[in-house]
């Protein structure tokens, strides 16, 4: 019997687990939420299609093939226009524009929304009246008509149309981020993190950023998604990414008369578009529930 | 509560004219109001362009035109349009009419639909029913509303083809003619509505109904439903007298928020469907950069959202005591 008490290992370590930082709890949780992983899955696949098939494959957008109207075939895998282009390679050009545009305007917006929000929720008072009341003229407005104005006039390039996105979307951001400091502010921790004598600054990027991050994070992630629906709009109201340049939201627009006649220049367009935003959404979904405090279970 | 009320139109007030200030001067420094005629062929003389510049007030300072706008607004007078035969004012209530139709339809299904679907998804948690809305709502909120609002269109014509009458219209907000009186213009209206309300209130219908299923959730997990049950009452009971009259508040607030978004949305399906509404207004305005016309437009849809808003607030403090007496 002694023998076997020795064959164990030392009581701290049969009861000391590994401990785990935040992120990988985080991580954990996501994992485990199956449709999250399979929409990370496929929407990888969508962009490595794009950026990198669409680099690599035999047309490009402006390519007249000489073959009007096909449908889909082994050729054309997408079918051809009624000029000529080769759809799957209009398809991945417009697909990388929009992917483009709502990661600028994700990553854009979260950063000048979470700064100003982040800073008129902590420090409260007149600056946080005036910050969030230009907040509001923003959120007074219908966003798209707006973008429309200046969508029509910066002109077509890609990243034009996502700063005139990101410059009015960071409002909606800024209330979110707003909203979590305010609650964040007031919990025993930051008022410990004061007592010990931190600064303004220190407990902004020590304590409340952190914190807030899985709100942002999350926040940012449905915000590609978003970005994407807006951004297509945009382009089918002909005010966003225009010829000689694409946009998923442009293809299914002159496709819009063709619907019965070709419809693979209708379709596949459209389903590109909502393949991409519902995994973001459900990505978001998973990520929501992984960064949820409220959830302490962490299986295995 | 009257108190309550004025406060809110005061503070409302600032915002809505430094929004009609951004406006305007954004649509002013973004475009020419003169590039239609600069592109005519053979070009017109000199003495046109100083002319239409100074009709549309162009040759006075951009903070002048401002004011001239805004003191004009309170006469009555929307500015001078490009084109000199249009009157603005009337245009812009004209097309909103045919626009607030549609809205206050497609809300009011949306809302039904998205409530009755939410309470379902609720009770029924983890269901398959549950799953299904689920699946349903997040694959609306993913669907470009033009493409739907097309797809609709289609299935609309093909009906209409299969049946071999003219049921559902596709395009246009009304006939041109319509024999007989009243109640057959309003017949032709309402068929003309149908397949519109049905793509703008779907987009609305999936996000409001992931919210009242989340907000019905917290209600049946709360102690007084509990309680109720605990007493002996009937579960029809406690859902609809004690469960759903709570959970209904927050929706006021997101049907409020959304506004802008339903507006944004009516525009889109205007356009698909070809309706003369203020989707078109506003698309053609822009093409012709003119500045009188799209501020205005931004002027209507603003003050339309800041009213909704404070009404969801009033309507919020009489429906939640805790507001009101807080």
């Amino acid at each position: 019997m002694p023998e076997r008490i020795t064959e164990h290992a030392p009581a701290e370590r049969e009861f000391t687990v590994a401990q785990r930082s935040q992120g990988q709890l985080v991580l954990r949780r996501f994992l485990r939420h199956r449709l999250a992983v399979i929409s990370l899955v496929v929407l990888l696949a969508v962009v490595l299609l794009a950026f990198v098939g669409g680099a690599l494959w035999r047309y490009d957008v402006a390519t007249l093939t000489g073959d009007y109207s096909q449908p889909p075939s082994w050729g054309h895998p997408f079918g051809t226009d009624a000029v000529g282009h080769d759809s799957f390679a209009q398809v991945m050009r417009g697909t990388q524009i929009s992917i483009g545009i709502a990661v600028l305007v994700a990553v854009f917006s979260t950063l000048i929304g979470t700064i100003w929000g982040a800073t008129a929720g902590y420090y409260r008072g007149a600056l946080d009246t005036v910050m969030m009341r230009i907040s509001d003229l923003i959120l007074t407005l219908p966003l798209l008509a707006v973008a429309a104005v200046l969508g029509h006039n910066v002109g077509g390039s890609w990243w034009l149309i996502a700063l005139v996105i990101a410059g009015l979307y960071w409002a909606y951001v800024s209330r979110v981020a707003r909203g979590v400091v305010l609650s964040l502010r007031e919990k025993e921790f930051i008022e410990a993190a004061k007592a010990l004598g931190a600064g303004d600054a220190r407990i902004i990027f020590r304590h409340l950023i952190p914190n807030a991050l899985g709100s942002i994070i999350v926040n940012a992630t449905v915000l590609v998604a978003i970005a994407i629906l807006l951004e297509t709009a945009l382009s089918f109201l002909g005010v966003g990414v225009r010829p000689p340049d694409t946009s998923l939201g442009l293809l299914v627009s002159s496709a819009q008369t063709a619907v019965s006649t070709r419809p693979w220049l209708f379709y596949l367009p459209g389903l590109f578009i909502i393949v991409i935003a519902l995994t973001i959404n459900f990505i978001g979904d998973g990520l929501r529930d992984a960064f949820d405090p409220q959830q302490t279970k962490v299986r295995e | 509560m009257l108190a309550y009320a004025v406060r809110r139109v005061l503070v409302s007030m600032p915002i809505l004219i430094a929004a009609t200030f951004l406006v305007f001067v954004m649509v002013a420094l973004s475009g020419d109001p003169l590039s239609e005629l600069r592109t005519r062929n053979p070009p017109p003389p000199p003495r046109t362009f100083e002319l239409e510049a100074q009709r549309l007030n162009l040759d006075e300072p951009l903070l002048t035109r401002y004011w001239g706008w805004l003191t004009g607004l309170f006469r009555g007078d929307f500015g001078p349009s490009t084109q000199s035969t249009l009157q603005i004012g009337p245009e812009l209530f004209a097309r909103f009419v045919v626009t607030f139709r549609l809205i206050a339809l497609a809300m009011l299904v949306a809302l039904v639909l998205a409530v009755i679907v939410g309470v379902i998804s609720a009770v029924k948690q983890y269901s398959g029913t549950d799953y299904t809305f689920t699946f349903a709502g997040f694959l609306f909120l993913s669907m470009p509303s033009f493409w739907f609002a097309i797809l609709l269109k289609e299935a609309g014509i093909s009906f209409n083809n299969a049946v071999g009458s003219q049921v559902l219209f596709t395009i246009g907000d009304s006939s041109v003619f319509v024999e007989g009186g009243t109640w057959a213009q309003f017949t032709d209206i309402l068929g003309h509505m149908i397949l519109p309300t049905i793509s703008l209130a779907l987009l609305s219908f999936a996000a409001w109904s992931r919210f009242q299923r989340a907000s019905m959730l917290e209600v049946l997990g709360s102690d007084y439903v509990r309680l109720a049950r605990a007493k002996g009452l009937r579960q029809r009971k406690v859902m609809t007298r004690h469960a759903l009259r709570t959970a209904l508040i927050p929706l006021t607030t997101v049907t409020a928020l959304d506004l802008g978004a339903i507006i944004s949305g009516a525009v889109i399906t205007e356009i698909v469907y070809q309706w003369r509404g203020a989707g078109s207004f506003l698309l053609e305005s822009i093409d012709r950069n003119d500045v009188y016309a799209v501020s205005g437009w931004l002027l209507v849809a603003a003050t339309f959202i800041i009213l909704f808003n404070l009404a969801a607030d009033l309507l919020y403090a009489v429906l939640d005591p805790r507001i009101r007496y807080a």
